[in-house]
C-alpha cells in the first residue's frame, strides 16, 4: 500500500510538472529617437478618403511612448511550431476604415480565421502577399458594405503583407504563429504571452522596421519578465 | 506591283502607322503611371474589371488606382485594334477575304459565348458586333496593293506581340506574378520600336533612301548633296549602344517591379557615398530611415547594388552617345541627318540622365517616374532607327555593292537586321 501511494505521488508530481505553465512578461523599448512620422499626402488627395479627415492621418511606423515605450513589436517563442490552436480560436479581424487599414500590425495563428471588413464607403481590393511558399497570394475585390473576407494561412510567416492597390498607401502587416505563444506589444510597450510550459525557450521580439531581438529564458512555476530595447541605428 | 517595292504611294498607310506609333508611347506612358502609382493590381480580374466587361466598367468606379489600370487597359485595347488594322492594311485588298471570315467567325464565337456563360451575354454580343464591323469594313477597305513580304511579316510580328503583350499584362494581374511585370515592360518597349520601324519603312523618306531601278542611289543626302557611307564602325558602336539601353531599360524595369521605392535615395551620392555601405547592418539602418507612404517594402543589397549598376550603364551610355555624335559628325558632316539625329539622340541621353535624378530628388514622383520610362523608350527608339537607316543607307551604297544586286537581295532587309 505504502509503495502504491508513493508511486501514486510520483505520477502526479509528474503530471503536474508537465502541467506547469506560467507567463513571459516585459517591455519593449526604444533608445533613440525615431524619425518623424510622414502625412499621408496621397490620401488627402483622394477626394474620397480625404473627406473623412480633417488633418492629414499619418504614419504610424513607431509607436513611441512618453518614456520610450514601444508599441506593435510582435513577440513570440523562437522555434515552437506544431502547437497550433488557431482553428479554435475566434477570428483575428482587421478593418478598413478611413482608407486605412486598422490595425496595422496583427498576429494570428495557422489556421485561425482573419476577417477583414470593409467599413469604409469606397471599393477597396484586399491583396494578400505572402512571402512564404504554401500561403497563398490572392487578390479580392471588396465592395463598400460588400460581404467580409476570410483568409486562413497554413504556414508561419512573420510580417505577411496585406495591401489595398487602389489606395496605394494602405498596408497592414500579419504575423502568422503555429502556436499561441505570442502576442503585440501595447502603447505602453507591455507584452505576456499567456501560459507558456515549463521549459527553456528563445523569446523573440520582432519590429517590422527595427529587426529582431532574443534572449533565452527558462519558465519554471513563476512568471517570467524579460524586457526588450530597441535601438535605433 | 513588284515585290521590292514598297508601299511608297500609300500615305494614309504611313500616318495611320505613325499614329500608332504614337498612341503605342502614350500607353507606355499610362502603363509607366500604373507603376509608379503602384496601381498594378488594383483591378484584380482580368479580362473583366471588377466583373464587368472591360469596356462597360462604369466610370463611377474609376477611383484611386483603378483609374490607372483601366485607363492603361482600354488605351492598349485601342493600340491593340489600331495594330490589327495596320497589319491588315499592309496586305492590302488581299485583306478583305481574312475580314469577311472573321464577319462569319466572330458571330459563331459570339453565339457560343452565349451559350455557354448565359450571365455574360455582353460579351457575345461584343463578338458579334466586331464580325459585324470587320464583314462591313471589308467591303470598304483599302484597295492597296499588299506591301513587300517582309513588310507583312513585320505586320503580323506586330499584331502578334500586340496580343502577347496583352496576355502578358492580363497573367500578371491574375498570376499576380511581378517578374511578368516586367517582361510586360519589356516587351511594350520592344513593340514601340517595332510600330515606330514600321511607321518609318512605309514612309516616303526611307522609300527615297532606296536605289532606283537604274542602279543609282537616291539621294540619302550629306554635307555637299553626295551620298556619304555610313561607316561599319559607326554602326556597329550606334547598334552597340542601342543594345545597351535595351539592357538598362531592363534593368530598370525591374527596379521599377521590385514595389520598393527608391533603393538609394539621394543622387548623385549614394547614402553619402560614391559606392554604398551594403552591410546587413547597414541595410537594417537604411530601412530603419525610409518613411515611405507608398511601395513601403523593405529594400535589399541587391535592389541597392541593382541601382548603382542602373547609374553606372546611364553614365556608359552617355559617353557612347557622346562618341557617336562626335564620330557621325566627323564621318557624315555636320548637315547629314544621321549627324543630327546622333545629336539628337545625345540630348536625349542628357535629358534622361536629368529626369533620373529628378526622379529621386522627388523621391520617385509619379509623374517624373513615368518621364524617366518615356525618355528610355525614346532613347531606344531614336538608337533603333538610326541603325536602321544606317544600314539602309550603306547598303544602298554603289560603291559598297551594287544596287540592284542589293535590292534584289534586301528588299528593305537591312533595315530589319537593324533592328534584331
Amino acid at each position: 500500500m505504502k509503495k502504491f501511494s508513493l508511486v501514486l505521488l510520483l505520477a502526479v508530481l509528474t503530471g503536474l510538472s508537465a502541467l506547469r505553465a506560467a507567463d513571459i512578461i516585459g517591455t519593449i523599448t526604444l533608445n533613440g529617437t525615431p524619425p518623424p512620422e510622414v502625412p499621408y499626402t496621397p490620401l488627402m488627395n483622394d477626394s474620397t478618403c480625404s473627406a473623412m479627415y480633417t488633418t492629414p492621418p499619418t504614419t504610424h511606423f513607431y509607436v513611441v511612448g512618453p518614456n520610450h515605450e514601444l508599441a506593435d513589436a510582435i513577440v513570440s517563442l523562437k522555434g515552437v511550431t506544431g502547437k497550433s490552436t488557431g482553428a479554435n480560436q475566434p477570428p483575428v479581424v482587421m478593418d478598413q476604415k478611413g482608407c486605412l487599414y486598422q490595425p496595422q500590425i496583427l498576429a494570428m495563428q495557422t489556421g485561425q480565421k482573419l476577417v477583414v471588413k470593409n467599413s469604409d464607403t469606397c471599393i477597396h481590393n484586399v491583396h494578400c502577399v505572402p512571402a512564404v511558399a504554401g500561403n497563398p497570394e490572392s487578390n479580392q475585390v471588396q465592395m463598400p458594405g460588400g460581404p467580409d473576407l476570410d483568409f486562413t494561412f497554413s504556414q508561419p510567416e512573420m510580417f505577411m503583407k496585406f495591401k489595398c492597390d487602389v489606395h496605394p498607401w494602405m498596408f497592414a502587416w500579419v504575423s502568422v504563429f503555429d502556436s499561441p505563444y505570442y502576442c503585440i506589444s501595447d502603447k505602453e510597450g507591455k507584452f505576456v504571452i499567456k501560459n507558456v510550459p515549463a521549459g527553456k525557450y528563445t523569446v523573440e521580439a520582432d519590429h517590422r522596421k527595427l529587426g529582431t531581438l532574443t534572449k533565452d529564458v527558462e519558465v519554471k512555476d513563476s512568471d517570467v519578465t524579460v524586457n526588450f530595447t530597441f535601438d535605433v541605428k | 506591283m513588284s515585290e521590292n517595292v514598297l508601299v511608297k504611294l500609300n500615305r494614309p498607310l504611313h500616318w495611320f502607322a505613325v499614329l500608332t506609333a504614337l498612341f503605342t508611347f502614350l500607353l507606355l506612358g499610362a502603363g509607366g503611371l500604373v507603376t509608379s502609382h503602384e496601381a498594378g493590381m488594383s483591378v484584380p480580374d482580368w479580362p473583366n474589371s471588377y466583373g464587368y466587361n472591360m469596356f462597360l466598367f462604369p466610370p463611377s468606379k474609376w477611383i484611386g488606382g483603378i483609374f490607372y489600370e483601366h485607363t492603361h487597359r482600354l488605351m492598349a485595347s485601342g493600340v491593340g485594334l489600331m495594330t490589327t488594322i495596320l497589319a491588315l492594311w499592309l496586305f492590302g485588298r488581299n485583306a478583305r477575304p481574312f475580314m469577311r471570315w472573321m464577319g462569319l467567325i466572330l458571330p459563331i464565337l459570339g453565339i457560343a459565348s452565349e451559350i455557354l456563360f448565359p450571365n455574360r451575354w455582353l460579351d457575345g454580343v461584343l463578338y458579334g458586333a466586331t464580325g459585324f464591323i470587320s464583314y462591313v469594313a471589308s467591303f470598304f477597305w483599302p484597295s492597296c496593293e499588299r506591301s513587300v513580304r517582309w513588310m507583312r511579316w513585320l505586320g503580323v510580328a506586330a499584331f502578334l506581340l500586340v496580343v502577347v503583350q496583352g496576355v502578358l499584362g492580363g497573367l500578371r494581374v491574375v498570376l499576380a506574378d511581378a517578374q511578368l511585370g516586367i517582361f510586360h515592360a519589356i516587351a511594350g518597349q520592344s513593340f514601340f520600336v517595332l510600330t515606330a520601324a514600321i511607321a518609318l519603312f512605309t514612309s516616303r523618306w526611307w522609300q527615297n533612301l532606296r536605289p532606283d531601278r537604274a542602279g543609282a542611289a537616291l539621294p540619302a543626302v550629306g554635307a555637299h548633296g553626295v551620298t556619304r557611307p555610313v561607316e561599319t564602325n559607326l554602326r556597329t558602336l550606334v547598334l552597340f549602344t542601342t543594345v545597351l539601353i535595351f539592357c538598362q531599360l531592363i534593368i530598370g524595369a525591374t527596379m521599377r517591379q521590385q514595389h520598393a521605392g527608391l533603393a538609394i535615395p539621394d543622387f548623385p551620392l549614394a547614402y553619402g557615398k560614391i559606392w554604398p555601405d551594403t552591410s546587413p547592418a547597414a541595410v537594417q539602418s537604411y530601412n530603419e530611415h525610409r518613411m515611405n507612404v507608398i511601395a513601403e517594402n523593405a529594400i535589399t543589397a541587391p535592389q541597392i547594388i541593382l541601382q548603382m549598376i542602373h547609374r553606372l550603364v546611364a553614365l556608359a551610355i552617355f559617353f557612347l552617345t557622346v562618341t557617336c555624335a562626335w564620330q557621325a559628325r566627323r564621318q557624315l558632316g555636320k548637315t547629314d541627318s544621321l549627324a543630327k539625329l546622333a545629336w539628337f539622340w545625345l540630348g536625349l541621353i542628357l535629358a534622361q540622365i536629368l529626369l533620373g535624378a529628378a526622379t529621386i530628388w522627388s523621391n520617385k514622383a509619379a509623374d517624373v517616374a513615368t518621364a524617366h520610362v518615356l525618355g528610355g523608350a525614346l532613347s531606344l527608339v531614336t538608337g533603333a532607327l538610326w541603325c536602321a537607316i544606317a544600314f539602309r543607307r550603306s547598303a544602298a551604297l554603289p560603291e559598297i555593292a551594287p544596287a540592284a544586286t542589293i535590292s534584289g537581295a534586301f528588299g528593305g532587309a537591312p533595315a530589319m537586321a537593324a533592328n534584331k
